[in-house]
């Protein structure tokens, strides 16, 4: 290669280089403002901050929706399966609030733990499959042990 | 090698490649693309949670993937133009750089329409959904400064370094969802595993990724085509070329 | 076919209105651009067609510059 486009393309290598290295340090610095949000783990270790409007995320614990019956009042608990952090909200949640599902509350965590959520986002995963499968494999997880096999079979097929 | 190298500089040689390439380019981009859409569309189960809201992910996963590689396309075109000073680098930056921004700001359009009923929100500020919007901003900057620069020289230049500099932000894009916490999910394609999605949904996807690939390519060798139309105008071949009707 | 019947199609379960919408934009703004393309790459031809036959005869044009043109472009 000729001696001055290997020059320049050090510069231009070089170049990158440093780039990357200032980038790195900057997102690896800015990295808790990057976080949309804090997972359970994080509130339960007192690295939230109280009383601020922040984002709490993780999953929905099974069994720990309430619905109050006269308004729009729902207390569920948000879960990392290492700690857990009871979330209160009132209004219309998404289509895809489930127990068992990811979603992202903005609110306020007050001093008792609790988080008073005002907004309340579905967070779903990369996992894409047709209702027939997902009823197999529930079916099959209910079953246990042989039909697991089974299920095994039918997802195969997809 | 080196010397195929400088064969791709002949703007003329290029011209006469694309010419032949671009009919194929377009008819297999555009059966493979609508042939995935329709098939995702209309013939793809419904997903067990989003039913069939998910459909947007037909043309929502192609136009951010085809986003990102245009942009790495662009940047390795930039260290050419800096490195070798090939004028061919340069007329691809300046074709390339508004289907890119289409594309992104595709992929930003159809993933907030897709957000409203899945998340219960048009836009978040996620790690995902900023550093998209940061590629949006980088491919208008592009264009805005190879525009801003008449001399043909001095703006291959800037353009070149300005994109380059960009492309740090094509892996924050693609590791944001696992480098930080976002609303965005993580990728269903990984080049290393199996994608997490059954095949019925995959091989179109796949189709609509490729089509779309594809009619980039054509799309790139067309507008190239003009740019080199511009730039040479004063050339013989150029002139015989128009003379002959220049198969348009 | 995942659906029953064309309105099924049509409703998309309810999630009609953002699955059509995000097709129709996608497909409006892509055509846009092919068309613009096009359209860009016609003009540019015509142009230097016009200004050809403006500068008189095309045939006639001095050969000896047009040739040393083309030896610089090309390096």
């Amino acid at each position: 290669m000729h001696p001055v486009r290997k020059k320049r393309l050090t510069i231009v290598l070089f170049l990158l280089i440093g780039l990357s290295i200032a980038v790195a340090l900057t997102t690896y610095a800015l990295r808790q403002n990057i976080n949309l949000f804090y997972d359970p783990s994080q509130i339960a270790a007192g690295e939230a901050p109280v009383d601020v409007r922040i984002r709490a995320g993780g999953m929905v614990q099974e069994d720990s929706v309430i619905r109050d019956p006269e308004s729009l009042k729902v207390e569920f608990k948000v879960t990392d399966f290492t700690s857990s952090v009871l979330v209160e909200y009132t209004g219309i949640l998404p289509d895809l609030f489930a127990e068992g599902q990811g979603v992202v509350a903005m609110g306020r965590l007050d001093g008792e733990g609790r988080f008073m959520a005002d907004q309340v986002l579905a967070k779903h995963d990369e996992n894409y499959m047709p209702p027939e499968v997902n009823d197999a494999l529930e079916k099959a997880a209910s079953l246990r042990a042989a039909e697991s096999t089974g299920a095994a079979e039918s997802s195969t097929g997809y | 090698m080196w010397q195929f190298f400088h064969k791709l500089g002949s703007p003329k040689w290029f011209y006469d490649i694309a010419t032949r390439l671009m009919p194929w380019l377009f008819w297999i981009g555009v059966s493979l693309f609508m042939a995935g859409v329709v098939w995702g569309l209309a013939f793809a189960p419904p997903d067990y949670l989003q039913g069939n809201s998910y459909r947007i992910i037909f043309i929502h996963v192609p136009s951010a993937f085809l986003a990102q590689s245009v942009y790495i396309m662009m940047a390795v075109a930039a260290v050419v133009t800096l490195v070798w000073r090939m004028k061919l680098a340069d007329v691809f930056i300046k074709s390339a750089a508004p289907v890119g921004a289409v594309l992104t700001f595709l992929a930003l359009f159809t993933g907030a329409v897709w957000g409203k009923p899945t998340w219960g929100t048009w836009w978040i500020w996620d790690a995902r959904l900023t550093s998209m919007l940061i590629l949006l901003f980088l491919y208008f900057g592009a264009i805005a400064l190879g525009n801003a620069i008449s001399d043909e020289k001095s703006s291959a230049r800037a353009v070149a370094v300005l994109v380059l500099v960009g492309v740090v932000n094509i892996p924050i894009i693609k590791y944001s969802v696992e480098w930080w916490n976002t609303l965005h999910q993580p990728a269903t394609f990984k080049l290393t595993e199996k994608p997490s999605m059954p095949a019925e949904m995959w091989v179109p996807l796949l189709m609509a990724v490729l089509g779309l690939y594809l009619l980039f390519g054509w799309l790139a060798c067309l507008r190239m085509q003009t740019e080199i139309l511009i730039r040479e105008g004063r050339t013989r071949w150029v002139k015989a070329l128009v003379q002959t009707g220049g198969n348009a | 076919m995942a659906f029953d019947s064309f309105d099924a199609f049509l409703a998309m379960g309810g999630h009609g209105p953002y699955v059509w919408a995000c097709y129709f934009v996608f497909f409006a703004l892509f055509i846009v651009l092919v068309i613009w393309s096009r359209y860009q790459r016609r003009s540019a031809m015509r142009g230097i067609a016009r200004r050809e036959s403006g500068a008189g005869s095309p045939v006639s044009e001095p050969a000896t510059a047009d040739f040393a043109r083309v030896e610089s472009t090309k390096r």
